[in-house]
């Protein structure tokens, strides 16, 4: 091949103190490909993009963009060269239109009106080009995730950017927007760009990418085309192990129904009713798994379950109501009674993260006679059940006396699980359990979330990784701006079925698809600026 | 009331909403930048000070003019040091600001003149003295019309057109330049700025400057013009009702001329009805002194509608890992 790579690196190193994010990384994209970077978190792929993007500057190492040497020491730089990027987290005004967002540090002179002028004839061509129509006098606030990310690829596309870095761009979308993400990255692959795609997510790479780098602990471990790799073989690189992908489990032999929600109702501080007459019943030795995008009420579904907000409606625990608000319907009360809660952040709502992990295994359980000498805290024994606890599950460092914020997302997820499933409660409430874990610990996890399951547990699983849902749910029930649109047995259904049910669209208006999506989206979104005004 | 009354009033209104309007203007740019400005007090009081001083030993009010912006700007700085480079609280630094200010010009004012820490009256070209406008004279028998334009228009120093011409300059330099949109922009998301490659911390300086100038317009229109020399605390909370006015119209130009005008309006009601009677009751002089400070507490409450502040103000930017 003739051709020089539009990015190649060499010997990329760097180091934050003591931890080297990145090692000698040596990598080639070859121009007008997907170029897949997957590796677990903390692998350092962020890094590396960062520094190609000039968010850092490398220890050591070179830069060619188009082969020729390139110093990108600050973000102009990077956009110079022709390096755009769409970060994971979107760097959008939310209350400028499109096409402010769109100019704003690509601005053709001091006065506004000649830019914003040419910005709208570029932008619909733009948008003829790569399927990527949106209104460009829209208020940012106003526009979908999916729609805000569009923009973030106009950005670059305006700043005329030869290769794209798009970081986990689908964790936010629902299947149908990652679809036509996907068709969009086609159309400018078609269009000689090159594109560089993080993720974590090896069903995307295996569908969309020509060639794909994989990267342990800061290093490189290959680069291979995908075309001649499997999942399997790539987890293993990832891992530096085998793992095992699939979930081994035996059919459920539900019990009698431990957990009866019924016309659960809930509205938020801003007037935004998020639950609207949820009804839901788990049973013994199931796990009911809820499908739905990140923002249509699973959170609030748990935190009502949970004691974390009050609510209406009913919820019945082995046939006995519990309060749904004022005294004894708070958190402390629902553990007692048997429900434990693994929050979906555990960052904020599951560990306090500078507190210890031994601190921290014996949270909301501190009153607890085994814990307590007299009015005082038993620290010996609550740190001597940490060691126990960390060693069964399996926590790296197992080391009590290090502050959770100290160990990777897994294990801080392993520290929640070991404190609220050691205390045999009667139902496991657990939101997003394997986000930012990496497989290793995903494994681990899935079986934790099984064994229970067999040992006679309910368990309510929230997830909006849908491989997740299909892995580990008997039943999958989709939640919707608030309400469950339906429920589905895993076997009897799929991904399509499932992601429409996730826009709001049933089976009935299934003729023209995507229509029936934005109208359903545009019908939430008006909801809630409703109730904001 | 007849017209001339009516006249009366408003024509103070105006001369007392200016430091007001500088001062909301000043809060404006600051604040739409992202950086949280409550020392707005100390840097009109440093610029009153410092223009009545420098105006009175020099004898030339132009110069204390500058010597009064040189002293809000240099404020403005010690500001944007400890909250943009030091990322240090934006709030405690501007309540030393006031700290500093109020302490210091009491201080160099007494070490200077000896007259109980105020500024020898100004006199003469120490002065800004008011401006007629053409054809005043000669349009002041026109009824109605005559008078609005002799009484009300004409008549006043040169620093309230400037604050006037202020409020359309500032409109457009925020929502019509390249300039104004990376202001607005960085105030709601530093973020987006920093990716698109222009440096947050200029921006934020370049706002916090803005800020210092118009400040130091503010405090020496109350000494050299409102008034002639300093007193002790003479900007009397005008830098918190600024404030307050500028949540009023929710971080927008001509919005903010609205406000200000009606707290000036306030204060030239309670200047010149002293007791009100109403019946059998009278309205003691105080509470109308107090209502401007009432108004601020409501309008601070959040009675007055929701106004939603810029999203990154307060926050010192820290680039993500």
């Amino acid at each position: 091949m003739t051709q020089a790579p539009a990015i190649e690196l060499k010997g990329i190193s760097k180091a934050f103190g003591p931890v080297q994010a990145n090692k000698d990384i040596n990598v080639r994209v070859m121009p007008g490909t997907i170029h897949g970077i997957i590796g677990e978190n903390g692998a350092g792929k962020s890094t590396l993009m960062s520094i190609l993007y000039g968010f850092y500057k490398a220890d050591a190492g070179e830069i060619f963009v188009a082969g020729r040497k390139t110093d990108i020491p600050n973000s102009q730089a990077a956009i110079a060269a022709g390096i755009g990027m769409v970060f994971q987290h979107f760097k959008l005004v939310q209350n400028f239109t499109v096409l402010e967002n769109v100019i704003l540090g690509a601005e053709d002179g001091p006065m506004l009106r000649p830019s914003l002028a040419r910005a709208r004839g570029v932008l619909k061509q733009l948008s003829e080009d790569y399927e990527l129509s949106v209104d460009p006098d829209q208020l940012i606030e106003n526009l979908s995730v999916g729609h805000q990310q569009r923009v973030e690829i106009l950005k670059a596309l305006y700043r005329q950017a030869d290769i794209l870095i798009l970081d986990e761009p689908t964790g936010v979308l629902t299947p149908a927007e990652a679809d036509h993400l996907f068709r969009i990255l086609d159309g400018l692959r078609a269009q000689g760009k090159t594109i560089i795609l993080i993720t974590h997510k090896l069903r995307e790479i295996m569908e969309i990418t020509d060639t794909v780098s994989v990267m342990r602990r800061g290093g490189m471990t290959a680069t291979v085309k995908t075309a001649e790799t499997s999942p399997e073989q790539l987890a293993e690189l990832m891992v530096g192990r085998k793992v095992l992908l699939q979930v081994h489990k035996t059919p459920a032999r539900p019990g009698a129904p431990v957990l009866q929600i019924d016309d659960l109702r809930h509205t938020d501080r801003h007037g935004v009713e998020r639950l609207r007459g949820v009804s839901l019943t788990v049973h013994a030795g199931e796990v009911l798994g809820i499908a739905g995008v990140a923002g249509n009420g699973q959170s609030e579904l748990l935190e009502a379950i949970g004691g974390c907000v009050d609510a209406s409606g009913s919820i019945l625990l082995n046939g006995k109501a519990l309060p749904l608000s004022g005294p004894g319907s708070d958190g402390a009360a629902r553990r007692a009674a048997g429900i434990a809660h693994v929050p979906e952040d555990r960052q904020t709502e599951g560990l306090i993260m500078p507190f210890t992990a031994w601190e921290n295994t014996v949270f909301g359980y501190h009153r607890d006679p085994a814990c307590q000498t007299g009015p005082l805290m038993n620290n010996a024994a609550i740190k001597q059940q940490a060691q126990d606890k960390m060693t069964r599950y399996d926590v790296r460092p197992p080391n009590p006396a290090l502050a959770a914020r100290n160990f990777s997302g897994g294990n801080q997820q392993k520290i929640v699980l070991a404190r609220e499933i050691e205390r045999d409660p009667d139902v496991l409430l657990i939101g997003q359990p394997t986000r930012g874990v990496d497989i290793g610990a995903i494994e681990f996890i899935h079986k934790e979330i099984i064994r229970l399951r067999d040992a006679g547990k309910a368990i309510l699983l929230v997830s909006v990784e849908l491989d997740e849902i299909f892995a580990l749910s008997d039943r999958i029930a989709v939640m919707f701006d608030g309400k469950i649109m339906g429920e589905r047995a895993p076997e009897s259904t799929d991904q399509t079925e499932l992601g429409l049910l996730m826009a709001g669209v049933t089976a009935s208006q299934a003729g023209d698809p995507i229509a029936a999506v934005d109208a359903s989206l545009h019908q939430k979104e008006r909801r809630e600026a409703r109730a904001h005004d | 009331m007849d017209l001339l009354t009516l006249l009366q009033v408003l024509d103070s209104t105006v001369r007392l909403a200016t430091p007001l309007l500088l001062a909301c203007l000043a809060g404006l740019f600051s604040e739409r930048s992202g950086v949280f400005d409550i020392g707005l007090e100390g840097k009109m009081l440093a610029a009153a000070f410092a223009s009545a001083a420098v105006a009175a030993l020099t004898g030339s009010v132009w110069i204390g003019l500058l010597a009064g912006i040189g002293a809000a700007v240099f404020m403005s700085l010690i500001h944007g040091l400890a909250s943009i480079t030091f990322r240090g609280n934006q709030l405690i630094s501007g309540v030393a600001i006031n700290f500093l200010a109020s302490g210091l010009t009491v201080l160099i004012a007494q070490d200077l003149f000896g007259q109980g820490g105020r500024t020898p009256s100004l006199i003469g070209a120490g002065r800004f003295e008011p401006i007629t406008l053409p054809f005043a004279e000669a349009l002041s028998g026109v009824p109605v019309l005559g008078p609005i334009y002799a009484d009300l228009i004409s008549g006043h120093s040169i620093l309230v057109y400037v604050a006037f011409a202020m409020v359309p300059l500032s409109w457009w330099v925020l929502f019509r330049t390249r300039f104004g949109l990376r202001l607005r922009a960085v105030g709601d998301s530093p973020e987006a700025v920093d990716t698109a490659g222009v440096s947050v911390a200029g921006l934020r300086y370049g706002a916090v400057l803005i800020c210092g100038l118009l400040c130091g317009l503010a405090g020496a229109y109350l000494a050299t013009g409102l008034q002639a020399g300093f007193v002790r605390e003479m900007t009397a909370g005008r830098g918190y009702i600024a404030l307050a006015a500028l949540i009023f119209a929710k971080w927008r130009p001509v919005h903010a001329l609205w406000a200000c005008l009606l707290f000036g309006l306030l204060q030239a009601v309670a200047l010149r009805y002293q007791n009100i009677h109403l019946g059998g009751i009278t309205i003691p002089v105080q509470v109308m002194d107090a209502l401007p400070y009432i108004l601020t507490v409501i309008i601070l409450a959040g009675f007055v509608g929701k106004a939603i502040p810029p999203r990154a103000g307060g926050e010192p930017y820290v680039k993500e890992r």
